[in-house]
């Protein structure tokens, strides 16, 4: 399978899906040409706006255009789209529940050599704190596609969470995707594996790995974050183990939400894969994944110690 | 078009009911920004009761003009010309600020009927406000909007974006406000940081600007119509008002931006603005 970039996924959905959908509107703060938005804006010149380097106004006129019955796109970096402009997309989108699609690209520390100014590691835990706001991240080009789709089709504001480096297509043709519906990928009873976004490719590998050592790893896809389906990390629990694995830092994202519904209504031990708690750097994004312990060996070896530990 | 003696009268006695109202509201409330409500209530009413194509009875009307209470603070002023206008009983007024109100402290559009745009945060009105007005564009509709800005809120970046891309896109459907009443919660806004010179700044961001007494009905309705009839750029209507206006003990007093009157305070008021 080719390895794509979700964005590129992103900005061919967004232009198929202008044609059907003509209240789509498109909005970027000068990042077209990276964030894939520039496929649209070729297509639909007049519903795209280009609002230069100013990501508080870029969220800001998002939601009157949704105030007016638009679908809106913004997009922009996701450190700047989630961090600079939080407070507008707390209070201009998310307490109207105003209909915008925040879809971020150059989400986590793939996003390589421009080093930790640029690298988002707390989108997740930004996003998911605010009340009606839907956060998604696929894993890969056709989930990304899906969940482009799915969002437009939604009422309310969803966070997309998309990757600027290229990615291994996990997903056929036939893979449904579901909002809020996680997805079983790999049965198993040893210990289960939650992942999101590019690390749901590398959990994947990490339960092949597993397997030759004889540990047999159920793999959860969790695309949707918020609202996270309960049913499926509880199903996942019954392993008596959990890995969560995020391009994310482990505070306040997928490892915490998974946390949340354990402690609450299945206790389980787990451990968790992410940035912990520290800046990333610059660097190839393959080089970074290792350097921060995100690839299929992390996941495979905090596995096996968490197999053993529920052995103990 | 020159506006009628009688209707300047009926414009002056709105904006004194609503002057009361507001009195009344922040008093019954125990909480609230008396002098920004008292300084913007003729700018609303006459928005509110001369210019806007609205319907108080479809409030959601897609084609009605818009308006952004962007300095949300000012929200008795736009809660007392809703209910004046008639989008809501004028007993609602008395629960403002209260629990499960439909009149929150700053303006929601999800539990008022009338408000345009959720707002409250200063510096993100007039950004609200270019969506609605590119929107408008893009549908070829022929609404106008409307956004009022304080001047101490220009301090905020986030209006010199907006004023920025609402030139770069020719908002000529588009006027704003500027409630020029000189203080902020610290003090004179020359003295905590000061946004002057506000005309130059607009007209910089390639805005046409016009001066009005933001007290003065006919000027302001004039004004407007300038900016109806300016095409290729937005327009902002700098109004130079008295916070706490109608109320002596309250005008020109820094003291009562975020300040309820008493009861005792609240009838003094209501004597002074009489009807």
């Amino acid at each position: 399978m080719p390895k794509i970039a979700t964005r590129e996924a992103y900005g061919e959905a967004l232009a198929e899906l202008g044609e059907e959908i003509k209240d789509i509107v498109v909005l970027d703060a000068d990042l077209s040409k990276s964030t894939k938005t520039s496929v649209f804006a070729k297509k639909f010149p007049e519903r795209f706006f280009n609002m230069g380097i100013a990501e508080q106004n870029l969220m800001g006129t998002a939601a009157g255009l949704a105030t007016c019955g638009k679908i809106p796109f913004a997009s922009t970096f996701a450190i700047f789209a989630t961090g600079r402009a939080f407070e507008q997309i707390r209070n201009s989108i998310c307490y109207p529940n105003l209909n915008v699609k925040i879809a971020a690209t150059h989400a986590g520390i793939t996003v390589g050599e421009d080093g930790a100014t640029h690298q988002s590691i707390e989108d997740i835990a930004l996003m998911r704190a605010l009340p009606n706001m839907t956060v998604i991240s696929p894993a890969d080009a056709t989930e990304t596609k899906m969940a482009v789709r799915a969002a437009a089709q939604m009422k309310g504001p969803v966070y997309l969470r998309l990757g600027r480096h290229p990615v291994e297509t996990i997903f056929g043709e036939g893979y449904e995707f579901k909002p809020g519906k996680g997805v079983i990928l790999r049965e198993g009873r040893d210990v289960a594996i939650i992942a999101t976004g590019v690390m749901v490719a590398e959990a994947l590998k990490a339960a092949e790995i597993l397997e030759k050592d004889g540990i047999n790893a159920m793999v959860v896809n969790i695309h949707t974050i918020k609202p996270i389906d309960e049913e499926v990390i509880l199903k996942a629990a019954e392993c008596g183990a959990i890995v969560t694995a995020e391009e994310h830092s482990i505070i306040g994202g997928l490892g915490s939400a998974v946390a949340e519904v354990l402690s609450e209504k299945k206790p389980v031990p787990i451990k968790r894969i992410g940035i912990k708690d520290v800046f990333g750097m610059s660097g190839k994004p393959e080089e970074l994944m290792k350097a921060y312990g995100l690839t299929a060996e992390d996941i495979a070896e905090a596995a096996v110690r968490s197999v053993k530990k529920s052995i103990d | 078009m020159p506006v009628s003696k009688e209707k300047l009268e009926e414009l002056t006695k709105t904006a004194r009911r609503v002057r009361r109202h507001i009195i009344e509201m922040t008093a019954e409330a125990g909480s609230g920004h008396p002098g920004g409500s008292l300084s913007c209530a003729d700018i609303l009413v006459a928005l509110y009761f001369q210019e806007m194509k609205i319907d108080p009875k479809n409030p959601n009307w897609p084609d009605r003009d818009r308006f952004v209470l962007s300095k949300g603070h000012a929200a008795p002023a736009l809660y007392a010309v809703l209910a004046e206008r008639g989008y809501f009983p004028k007993e609602e007024l008395k629960t403002l600020r209260k629990i499960n109100s439909i009149l929150q402290g700053h303006p929601d559009m999800k539990k008022t009927p009338g408000v345009d745009m959720t707002t409250g945060s200063l510096g993100q009105g007039l950004s609200a406000a270019n969506g609605m007005a590119l929107a408008g564009k893009l549908d070829g509709k022929s609404y106008r909007v409307y956004v009022l800005l304080g001047d101490g809120e220009l301090e905020e970046g986030q209006v010199w974006e907006a004023a920025m891309a609402a030139a770069h896109y020719k908002l000529d459907n588009l006027t704003a406000f500027v409630d020029h009443n000189g203080l902020q919660i610290d003090g004179p806004i020359v003295q905590v940081m000061s946004p002057e010179i506000i005309q130059e700044k607009f007209r910089a961001f390639g805005w046409h600007v016009i001066d009005v007494d933001g007290h003065d009905f006919e000027d302001i309705l004039r004004a407007i119509e300038e900016a109806k009839s300016t095409k290729g750029r937005p327009t902002v209507i700098v109004a130079r008002t008295v916070k706490g206006k109608g109320v002596p003990y309250m005008e020109n007093q820094v003291d009562w931006h975020g300040k309820a009157p008493s009861r005792e305070q609240a009838e003094e008021a209501l004597k002074a603005l009489g009807g």
